[in-house]
């Protein structure tokens, strides 16, 4: 019994020993975010809190665009994927159809298609139809991404949706259009909710295709940052409570979505 | 006779009907429907698979940005890569960051799965947080670790200075830079291992671990022979999906050196990347991609296919 609470406790040590290396460095940062740049070399812990590190921030109206080209780029990719996405699920998921798996496959492997080869050739695209560094370039793009994590997660709930309910209310006399809106949607609204929210945060996140195929009049946070390091005066302070920003909404969503967050991550494979 | 001839035809009749009236009538749009139904999304991506060939055809030329002409020459890129010791160093570095990565994250994060997987106070309240950093977007998580071990500012750098270690350089020297980045990497993709594998964790049966208990096994026999063949299908796919993004993982190495000092980090995407928009030489880039791109499709067809498997098997088929 006795020995049996040591080995709770080590593990329970073992624990808050990879805690302290996940959660520190986010600790850390809410922490200089709040400290001023004078106080920055010579203070670790205690020191006067100041918000001017988010006034200076917000006041630019700099950093308020990049986040906001970030959200239009990122709800943009969700809304087209959903339109186009649901019923290319429903489809994989409902009907028997030649090529069915290599279809579904196509799409998965849009996802793992290495972004870089993806790029290079849309990039000289883009540049000659004059999509480069437009809004809609880079939704567009960013299907890649979205389009087959909505997919494949979606292709899961609705087969987890029995034909037979869809059949009992065709037989009460709703056309297919009807079913599919007032009895389909409303089931599948929690991995809909699930998936649109996974693939936005992916596409917040992304970098590559926001660094090469935009840039100067549509910039994303994420390419934003890193022209922030590479700029002479660094403002450690801002840059921590410009980190801060630009991941709080994600980590929210997160929050939101954590029972849908391993069979959306696993694409429908772990039904967690 | 009749009537009963015409019973059986109406039962036939009905059988069919049951999806829709409109379908007997038309079979072909019928046969259609889940083409048309598809399309959109289709179309959408056509947009990618075009792209693609052109990547393809490109390969076979000096395309490069410097010039407007170019030319078909043949296998000559891929023959001089091939010959380009360059390349056989970003293929070992490729691997050796993707294999390393992938060992490192799956070994914490089955550990750390297992400890999460009980009932101390701890444990639960750990469990939601410790998701975090894999939301977090990797180049901003390298941001974070690069003022974390910023000399000036950085608090490592400055605990590291307490216990003796004065110039510790991360990212900065050869020897260095691999460990840096795969610190980086294992902070924000161990979480997903955790993820997957504490979902399959806490799905398994009760029965056969009590009865192991009562049997007096060990531990490890018991993670050995039930935990472990248990979880199996699950951490398969946590390790395929971390390999596969691990092989082409350009983001971290990007922002924190962007493949360097000198070579050390040039896998194959910041190769490809250097050759294309450093060098401008397009043409050349293209076989590096090329050449990941059929490596990652062969492990993701084997991961598909034994996905199904394991479906149809949990299905009962």
């Amino acid at each position: 019994m006795k020995s049996n609470k040591v080995v709770s406790l080590l593990k329970d040590l073992g624990l808050l020993l990879y805690a302290m290396f996940a959660l520190f460095p986010l600790v850390w940062l809410v922490i200089i975010s709040f400290k001023h740049d004078r106080e920055m070399f010579n203070t670790t812990f205690i020191f006067s809190p100041t918000l001017d590190n988010y006034r200076v921030l917000f006041s630019s109206g700099e950093f308020i665009g990049y986040f906001v080209d970030n959200l239009i780029v990122s709800v943009g990719a969700i809304i087209l994927s959903i339109v186009v996405g649901v019923p290319a699920a429903y489809a994989l998921a409902r009907f028997d159809f030649k090529g069915k798996e290599s279809i579904a496959f196509t799409f998965l492997s849009f996802r793992f298609a290495p972004e870089i080869l993806v790029v290079l050739p849309i990039f000289l695209i883009y540049q000659k139809i004059g999509l480069y560094d437009t809004y809609f370039g880079l939704i567009w793009i960013f299907q890649v991404v979205s389009l087959p994590l909505m997919i494949w997660i979606l292709r899961g709930y609705f087969e987890d949706i029995s034909v037979e309910m869809e059949h009992a209310a065709r037989l009460d006399g709703y056309s297919w259009w009807q079913v599919f809106i007032k009895m389909i949607i409303p089931l599948i609204k929690p991995g809909l909710v699930a998936s649109s929210l996974l693939s936005f945060i992916f596409v917040w996140n992304n970098f590559t295709f926001s660094l090469l195929l935009a840039g100067q009049k549509v910039t994303t946070t994420t390419v934003a940052m890193l022209k922030y390091v590479s700029s002479d005066t660094v403002h450690y302070g801002q840059m921590a409570a410009a980190v801060l920003i630009s991941s709080l909404p994600i980590i929210i969503l997160a929050l939101a979505i954590q029972k849908h967050l391993v069979r959306g991550l696993s694409m429908g494979a772990v039904k967690g | 006779m009749q009537v009963e001839h015409k019973r059986g035809k109406f039962v036939q009749a009905d059988s069919t009907t049951l999806l829709s009236n409109e379908e007997i009538k038309i079979p072909f749009l019928r046969k259609m429907r889940p083409y048309i139904i598809l399309s959109p999304a289709f179309l959408l991506t056509i947009g990618i698979l075009i792209p693609f060939g052109m990547a393809i055809y490109y390969s076979f030329t000096n395309f490069s940005f410097k010039y407007a002409v170019y030319n078909w020459i043949g296998l000559e890129n891929y023959i001089s890569m091939f010959k380009d010791p360059e390349f056989w160093h970003s293929v070992k570095v490729t691997i050796m960051y993707a294999g390393l990565a992938t060992v490192i994250e799956t070994v914490l994060g089955v550990i750390i799965a297992l400890l999460l997987n009980r009932e101390s106070v701890i444990a639960k309240s750990l469990r939601i947080v410790l998701i975090f950093p894999l939301v977090i977007a990797p180049v901003i998580a390298t941001l974070i670790w690069q003022l974390m071990t910023n000399n000036s500012v950085g608090i490592l750098s400055k605990w590291l200075r307490m216990v003796g270690v004065d110039n510790f350089t991360w990212g900065a020297d050869p020897k260095t830079a691999l460990f840096t980045v795969l610190v980086i990497d294992a902070w924000v993709f161990t979480p997903f291992v955790i993820l997957l594998v504490l979902a399959g964790l806490r799905s398994l049966p009760k029965a056969p671990f009590e009865s192991a208990m009562i049997d007096g096994g060990s531990a490890w026999f018991t993670f050995k022979n039930l935990t472990l063949p248990m979880i199996m299908p699950m951490l398969l796919i946590a390790v395929l999906f971390r390999l596969m993004a691990s092989l082409q993982m350009f983001d971290i190495i990007f922002a924190l050196t962007r493949g360097g000092p000198g070579n050390t980090l040039m896998t194959l995407p910041l190769t490809a990347y250097t050759e294309a928009f450093t060098y401008k030489e397009l043409g050349y880039s293209l076989p590096y991609m090329l050449i990941l791109w059929a490596f990652v499709y062969l492990i993701s067809h084997y991961m598909v296919k034994y996905w199904s498997h394991t479906q149809k098997k949990a299905s009962g088929k």
